[in-house]
């Protein structure tokens, strides 16, 4: 099949309400959110229970709201598709368009592997009301029964005749009825678009360079912004000598300016140019003294990882416990303890961060940020500029790549900052070195895990989480006393459903400066390891094969179901030639259960990753494929961050600054990958995070099956393995 | 700042930029052509990967002073133009990009590595395309995509496009 560049019927653009025939959504909306959204609307055509994700105009051309921005988790097709589904229209007939953060859509947030499980009946719910809506008005216009209509590609049909009406006929008479509170939902046996293959739309446009990041966005009369940040991230400036700076051809104003991070502030200098080029230049001969104050002492990893483990040999606050973990620890004959590690980690989205801002003479504002949250954007937005929500028009680019960090808003902050002084459309890109020294991160921590075993089984587990809380940094909202409440979607006995006789979940809070965040698959991309690797510890003081350890103490069908399809796609029991092992692990996290099996083989001091297996059950799904593609990069990203140097600090700076320091995954490391999907016809769950925690396991598990080395500390130097 | 003429993509264009500015910036910001990306600046990400004469080079490590009057480039926005190339075609089909950023310049390898080695072996597709990052982790279809196009041009299911 030939596609040419421009004949797909495909855009992403903002619209104009003209012309409209039916907006529906949901019967939610009361007061002001209703307000916002019939005020555009003539009287005729405002009905008082809609949410708009759907617009139906007179002239017989359908919009969809996506409320999720895409950064390549498919957002941009999963969101729509619940909607087309129910309503009967066809994704290449429609025009789908990103929300822009006015409350009327509701939590726009992408983030949490949450569009597909938040939205599967809130959107399949709005499609549904839409097309019941439409069909009471032709069964009315034909003055016959709604159960003799039926909907079709955009049409009402009357059933045995040659008898329709396109949905733009039925439209402006559908806007007058009031909204099904309880629409009648399809049978998933019926579905023809959700868990069918159906080719991303969004793809033409990014394999001929027109899709718009938001790095693209350019306005008329816009100036470029290339900002110095603290070497020490928080320290204070105390001089800016901006002579030579001032001199580069096209540099036009130097301006001290703040970086707001959710729970902190920063000094920072910008650069103003009417080209990128002119600003990072003139920025390299800014000569900025800083006030470091005892960041150079503090903010090192070697510091934080020292207090780390300090609190390891201690008891930490209790978040759960079932039994008397301790006293049956302390009386067990067969035990072990040890301590996990991860590091610190940058998301290093291969797009920056970006953000153009438009503060006009009239205070209003025009903001294009590729925010992973339009509703957030705005509010912060507003907050940084200091006006109201409404005064405030804000777009959503595509998203280079983000893994959480987009949904950081320091960058927006400063270009909020500047278009405020400068009143003219202003572009801040951070350059790579900014991403990587400049943070948020993946905090480094420690799992402190202790267990036992008895008759071959395994009979008690204790996971002590132990560094810096996301909840307490970002948000400031945790108490000393208090266990980081997040721990609860990733050890909780509830999540990982094991059936040990007595467990505990423990905490201990240690602070650092470094400025963390929530990395792909938050916690569990930390936790995995630890618990994972020391199941397998213990399986192997319990002589028992890792797989038949797991499955002695899993009851849940789900569980069961996953790590036995792993164990048959991945030929688990197959004898394996000295040299070479398997290993294997399984998390569920996001709503979803997901397992992985690491083939690997020694070559001379270290290993060769050849394989990796992952089998997902994330219950309903849209596109098996975009299930596929996400499973298939969380095992890049996973082998990763199991591999590849982190970030770490010392004397207050980030010791790496680019790709070539941090570096990532290549095509040659990238092992053969299979992945697999259980039908299992559950609850949608998430899956652009949950492939991601079982992988480091899987692959310490395998070094330790290859070379009987046991690891516990990432990332792993695969040529060097002792 | 001087006056520079460029032949981008079988056009004449005229760009007046300082002579340090590299062709990536140029072609971004004076030209206004957004489908090259900046990753990194330091020609370890490939994502601003473009054509000079046929050949594919990290277009921000090229001053534009330092380029040949004679030069063509070609830009993601040159392959494809009429028809989609193979390599477009097998991207669609293998359904590889997940956020996109990257695949200009993902795309602009593998169309310089066909027209170099039109049947090129796992192990030459794997030197060629190894500058090229991605965070996706889209490598297994791009590698996929790489062998359907070589397929496909073979096979003469497809044209190799106007690349220029």
């Amino acid at each position: 099949m030939k596609h040419s560049a421009n004949s797909r019927r495909f855009f992403i653009k903002t619209s104009a309400l003209a012309g409209v025939g039916l907006v529906i959504g949901l019967p939610k909306l009361q007061g002001e959110a209703l307000k916002s959204i019939t005020k555009n609307l003539p009287p005729e055509f405002i009905n008082l229970e809609i949410n708009p994700f759907i617009i139906i105009r007179t002239d017989g051309s359908i919009t969809l709201i996506n409320p999720r921005p895409d950064m390549g988790q498919g957002s941009m097709q999963a969101a729509p598709s619940l909607l087309a589904e129910e309503l009967e229209v066809s994704l290449e007939k429609v025009t789908i368009i990103q929300s822009d953060g006015q409350s009327k859509y509701g939590s726009q947030q992408s983030g949490g592997s949450s569009t597909v499980r938040g939205l599967w009946y809130p959107l399949r719910k709005a499609g549904a009301a839409a097309k019941e809506m439409l069909i009471q008005v032709a069964a009315s216009r034909w003055a016959t029964s709604t159960d003799l209509c039926f909907a079709k590609d955009a049409t009402i049909y009357l059933k045995n005749s040659d008898k329709s009406f396109s949905y733009g006929e039925l439209a402006e008479d559908a806007a007058k009825l009031p909204v099904p509170k309880n629409p009648k939902l399809k049978d998933p046996a019926d579905f023809t678009l959700l868990g069918k293959y159906n080719k991303r739309l969004d793809i033409p446009s990014k394999v001929t360079g027109k899709a718009v990041f938001g790095i693209d966005i350019e306005v008329p009369g816009m100036v470029y912004a290339c900002i110095q940040h603290s070497p020490t991230i928080h320290a204070s400036i105390i001089s800016v000598d901006d002579t030579q700076s001032l001199l580069v051809k096209g540099v036009q104003k130097v301006i001290r300016c703040k970086r707001t991070m959710p729970h902190r502030q920063s000094d920072a200098v910008a650069v103003v140019a009417s080209t990128w080029w002119a600003a990072q230049k003139g920025r390299s001969l800014l000569n900025v003294k800083w006030d470091d104050g005892q960041l150079a002492l503090t903010q090192t990893t070697d510091a934080y990882f020292q207090k780390a483990y300090e609190a390891a040999k201690k008891e930490g606050v209790r978040h759960e416990e079932k039994g008397d973990f301790l006293a049956k620890f302390n009386s067990a004959s067969a035990k072990l303890e040890a301590v996990y590690e991860t590091p610190f980690l940058a998301h290093a989205p291969i797009e920056p961060e970006c953000a153009v801002v438009h503060y006009k003479e009239d205070g209003t504002a025009e903001i294009w940020a590729h925010v992973q949250g339009p509703d957030g954007g705005l509010a912060d937005a507003a907050r940084f500029l200091g006006i109201e929500q409404d005064k405030i028009k804000f777009h959503v680019p595509l998203l280079g790549g983000s893994f959480g960090r987009k949904a950081y808003h320091d960058y927006l902050s400063e270009a909020c900052f500047l278009a405020k002084e400068l009143k003219k459309p202003v572009k801040v890109l951070w350059t790579r070195e900014d991403d990587i020294t400049q943070g948020p991160y993946r905090p480094g921590m420690l799992s402190r895990v202790q267990g036992m075993v008895s008759n071959g089984k395994l009979t008690g587990f204790h996971h002590h989480a132990i560094g810096e809380s996301i909840v307490g940094q970002v948000f400031n909202g945790l108490k000393p006393d208090e266990a980081d409440p997040w721990l609860s979607g990733e050890l909780s006995t509830e999540n990982n459903q094991y059936q040990f006789p007595v467990s505990k979940v423990s905490w201990t809070h240690v602070k650092t400066d470094i400025p963390i965040v929530w990395w792909r698959s938050v916690y569990a991309s930390n936790f995995g390891w630890g618990q994972e690797c020391f199941i397998d510890e213990l399986a192997h003081l319990a002589g028992k094969d890792p797989l038949e350890a797991r499955l002695a103490i899993l009851k849940d069908e789900r569980f069961r179901k996953v790590l036995e399809t792993l164990a048959e796609k991945a030929n688990w029991k197959e004898k394996l030639p000295a040299g070479k092992g398997k290993g294997l692990a399984i998390f569920a996290s996001f709503g979803s259960i997901s397992a992985c099996c690491i083939t690997v083989s020694t070559s001379g001091k270290g290993i060769i990753i050849e394989k990796a297996v992952s089998v997902i059950d994330c219950g309903h799904y849209v596109n098996p494929d975009n299930v596929v593609a996400q499973t298939q990069g969380n095992i890049v990203m996973g082998i990763s961050a199991a591999i590849k140097d982190g970030i770490t600090f010392s004397n207050g700076k980030c010791d790496q600054t680019n790709y070539h320091e941090y570096q990532v995954l290549r095509m040659n490391e990238t092992p053969v990958m299979e992945v697999h999907i259980i039908q299992s016809g559950a609850e949608p769950g998430g899956v652009g995070e949950p492939g991601l925690p079982p992988v480091a396991p899987a692959l310490g598990n395998a070094i330790f099956a290859a070379t009987g080395i046991r690891l516990r500390k990432l990332p792993i130097n695969i040529s060097s393995i002792s | 700042m001087a006056a520079y003429q460029l032949q981008i993509n079988g056009k004449k264009i005229n760009a007046e930029a300082a002579a340090d500015m590299p062709l990536l910036w140029v072609i971004r910001d004076i030209v206004g052509l957004k489908g090259t990306k900046y990753g990194c600046g330091i020609a370890q990400c490939g994502a601003c990967t473009i054509h000079i004469d046929g050949s594919p080079v990290r277009s921000c490590q090229i001053p534009i002073s330092t380029l040949s009057k004679k030069a063509k480039i070609t830009t993601i926005e040159g392959i494809g133009e009429i028809e989609l190339h193979a390599i477009q075609e097998a991207w669609i089909e293998e359904q590889v990009p997940q956020c996109g950023y990257c695949q200009s310049g993902q795309i602009m390898s593998a169309v310089a590595l066909l027209k170099e080695n039109p049947q090129p072996t796992d192990e030459e597709i794997v030197a060629s395309m190894n500058g090229n990052l991605c965070r996706c982790g889209t490598y297994s279809r791009i590698h996929n995509g790489i062998k359907k196009a070589a397929i496909a041009l073979k096979e003469g299911t497809t044209s190799p496009s106007n690349n220029k």
